[in-house]
């Protein structure tokens, strides 16, 4: 029988499949972080067991963590015990750990792959809903609840049933200034946030197979906005050339092998979805959220939607409920609506490439008066290699605020946060209510978006910019 | 570790009719700073219930009505759960006293993570689900009753409804069995596997010299 990518993994990490059970899937790579960990180390020393396998897990510090200089100590004293307790949990358990103030921390999603951990056709969990991430690389990577992490900590292996399949077919050619995140946020926007629900996206099609690793990582990562716990891209030789040479790659004849085993992990031309989709590049404009979730956005040309328009009585009133939210008004364009902060960083933007996008539109120009903006790199890596290229002095020179690494106002549990009712463009994956802060207001877009956003203070169409169009 | 153990409830329930409730809602991310399961009641639909200077909003949130106070079941708009993987949402659930969430559906990872907890997530369809609301909502105490060992729900009107539930997960809450118990008496399947699939990664190994960023 024809396989998806997704059967092909699965297959291959099954354990156990007793009947009327879930599957035992053994996973591959365990990543761990501060927030959801905890409590999960608790029940490990309540029932008296050891990690089973600490070489298949790492640890960072990100969620909780302050982006202010690290020779200052952590302010917050509920964030500082929570990463004293993840250093204490690591050293107690003998899981790798790059901790606050160490060379590569960093955001969960962004370590994995730089350092070469993250490998096409792994299974790989982290307590956390953007583990989709991982599967740019071909891999079946998704987030889980605490008591999982407590679970594949003790065991290296998940109870789980086999999700269906969704094929996201995206043909064509991205326009200048239309980006990854836009491709994603055109999806959530015609699938809704439950279009995905109980599947696993493939992603495909030329305009995907034209995406560097970081632009599909962007895509992979805001999966879990469409309801599906992973998505995935079959490895190709963009894969492995970003691959090659990373600290945890395979080296040598390992490579080679891997390399050869990696190339066999691609649908079969016949396999069956359950579910498909076909998105066309070329008619893609800059997306830009207006709602609290990120399935309402529109193309930046657009209008906001209007509730009176709308024949269901309960999607008229979460709509209604979203403007009165977000204090928009029904069927005002989207263009030139002001906002109050930019933020650029995120497991979903907050990569090198990302950065240097926002730095090509900024170079040589400074911000709109009295308006705020945040640059975060998604690593310590991703940091200091800015830091080489000269992107942290475009972005202080424009007059923003360059960070040290961690999710930041992403989910805002660490200072950095909106002021009520303020308004933010943001490279972030949610737009949820109070979000980026209590009362705090989200557009959700790409680094060019938020980029050309910042020179003016108000919405603006990347397109209009040169550099932007270059990018 | 004691596992969860569920079995046959009786309550009235309280109607929130919105769909795609997100996690960041029924807690907020400030209140993921614990180490610990305690104390999360509080935190449950935070800024739906309280101002920014920690009065209770008026009017109330339903949760804080007090004709809905005591209630154990919730009965929401579809998509539940949806965004953040934080298992501190059915906790916060669970702390103020809710043991059932009736909805049409439910994002994946909050589905998994209630069920963990001995949170019902229970699946109805459209028209129960409206007639469930209405009854929430009414003036009468209308009282639901839900039996886990036979998936039924019994609103006193007309035919219990058996909604579905996976069989494994029923088996182990009826019985109050524990989950990572039942992986590991697997034990040795999964040492078996383990060497039989030699993977190409280590994390201990110090990393190489290599291309980072």
């Amino acid at each position: 029988m024809p396989k998806t990518i997704i059967d092909k993994i699965w297959d291959e990490h099954v354990v156990s499949a007793a009947p009327g059970a879930p599957a035992i899937l053994a996973i591959d790579l365990h990543l761990v972080h501060e927030v959801t960990s905890p409590q999960a180390f608790s029940g490990l020393r309540a029932r008296g067991l050891p990690v089973r396998r600490p070489d298949r897990t790492v640890a960072t510090a990100d969620h909780s963590v302050p982006t202010t200089p690290h020779d200052l100590p952590i302010a917050d004293q509920a964030a500082a015990n929570q990463v004293r307790q993840l250093e204490q949990n690591c050293a107690d358990f003998g899981v790798p750990l790059h901790g606050w103030g160490s060379a590569h921390q960093g955001i969960v999603h962004v370590i994995g792959p730089e350092l070469g951990l993250t490998q096409p056709g792994s299974t790989i969990v982290c307590g956390d809903s953007h583990t989709a991430t991982h599967g740019a690389f071909g891999a079946l990577a998704f987030g889980i609840g605490t008591s999982e992490v407590e679970m594949v900590l003790a065991t290296q292996c998940l109870l789980q049933r086999k999700p269906k399949s969704y094929l996201v077919r995206v043909d064509g050619q991205l326009k200048p200034g239309v980006s990854a995140k836009d491709i994603i946020l055109a999806l959530i926007a015609r699938i809704g946030v439950g279009g995905g629900t109980g599947h696993i996206f493939e992603y495909a099609g030329s305009a995907i197979r034209a995406l560097s690793m970081e632009e599909r990582m962007t895509i992979c990562n805001m999966s879990i906005e469409g309801g599906a716990r992973a998505g995935l891209i079959a490895p190709d030789e963009t894969t492995f050339a970003y691959l090659k040479g990373r600290p945890h790659a395979p080296q040598g004849a390992a490579w080679e092998k891997s390399v050869d085993y990696w190339r066999t992990l691609t649908s079969d031309a016949d396999a069956r979805y359950d579910k498909e989709i076909v998105i066309d590049a070329d008619a893609l404009e800059p997306m830009v959220t207006y709602g609290t979730n990120p399935g309402m956005g529109l193309p930046i040309s657009g209008r906001l939607p209007d509730p009176s328009q709308e024949s269901d009585p309960v999607a008229a009133r979460a709509l209604a409920n979203a403007l009165t939210y977000m204090d928009l008004t029904a069927g005002a364009p989207i263009l030139g609506q002001p906002v109050n902060t930019v933020f650029i960083g995120s497991c979903t933007n907050g990569r090198i490439s990302d950065l240097r996008l926002a730095a090509n539109v900024l170079k040589g120009r400074t911000i709109a008066p009295g308006l705020r903006l945040m640059v975060v790199p998604g690593s310590t890596d991703v940091k200091r290699q800015a830091e080489r290229e000269g992107l942290d002095r475009i972005f202080r020179a424009a007059g923003g605020d360059w960070r040290e690494a961690g999710c930041s106002m992403c989910i805002a549990m660490n200072g950095d946060q909106l002021a009520p009712g303020e308004y933010a463009i943001s490279t972030s994956n949610r737009n949820f209510e109070g979000r980026q802060g209590k009362g705090g207001r989200t557009f959700l877009a790409s680094p060019l978006t938020a980029a050309a956003t910042a020179l003016t203070g108000r919405i603006t169409d990347p397109r209009t910019v040169e550099q932007a169009r270059q990018g | 570790m004691s596992a969860p153990k569920v079995g046959r409830f009786t309550s009235a329930a309280i109607p929130l009719p919105l769909e795609n409730i997100d996690t960041d809602q029924i807690v907020p991310a400030r209140y993921l700073k614990v180490i610990d399961k305690a104390g999360l009641a509080e935190a449950l639909f935070r800024d739906w219930r309280f101002n920014a200077d920690d009065t209770m909003r008026i009017p109330p949130f339903v949760l804080d009505e007090p004709r809905y106070r005591g209630r154990s079941i919730l009965v929401a708009g579809e998509n539940f759960g949806s965004g953040s993987s934080r298992e501190h949402a059915p906790w916060a659930l669970l702390a103020f006293g809710i043991k059932a969430v009736i909805a049409t559906s439910f994002a994946d990872i909050f589905k998994n993570n209630a069920l963990k907890n001995g949170l019902l997530p229970i699946v109805v369809p459209q028209d129960l689900h409206a007639q469930l609301l209405a009854m929430a909502a009414g003036d009468g105490a209308s009282e639901i009753t839900i039996d886990l060992a036979a998936a039924t729900l019994d609103s006193g009107a007309g035919a219990p409804y058996h909604f579905p539930i996976d069989v494994f997960n029923q088996k182990m809450l009826v019985q109050g069995l524990d989950e990572l118990d039942y992986v590991r008496t697997h034990s040795e399947e999964i040492a078996a596997y383990e060497s039989a699939h030699p993977r190409p990664i280590d994390t201990r190994s110090t990393p190489a010299e290599g291309r980072t960023a």
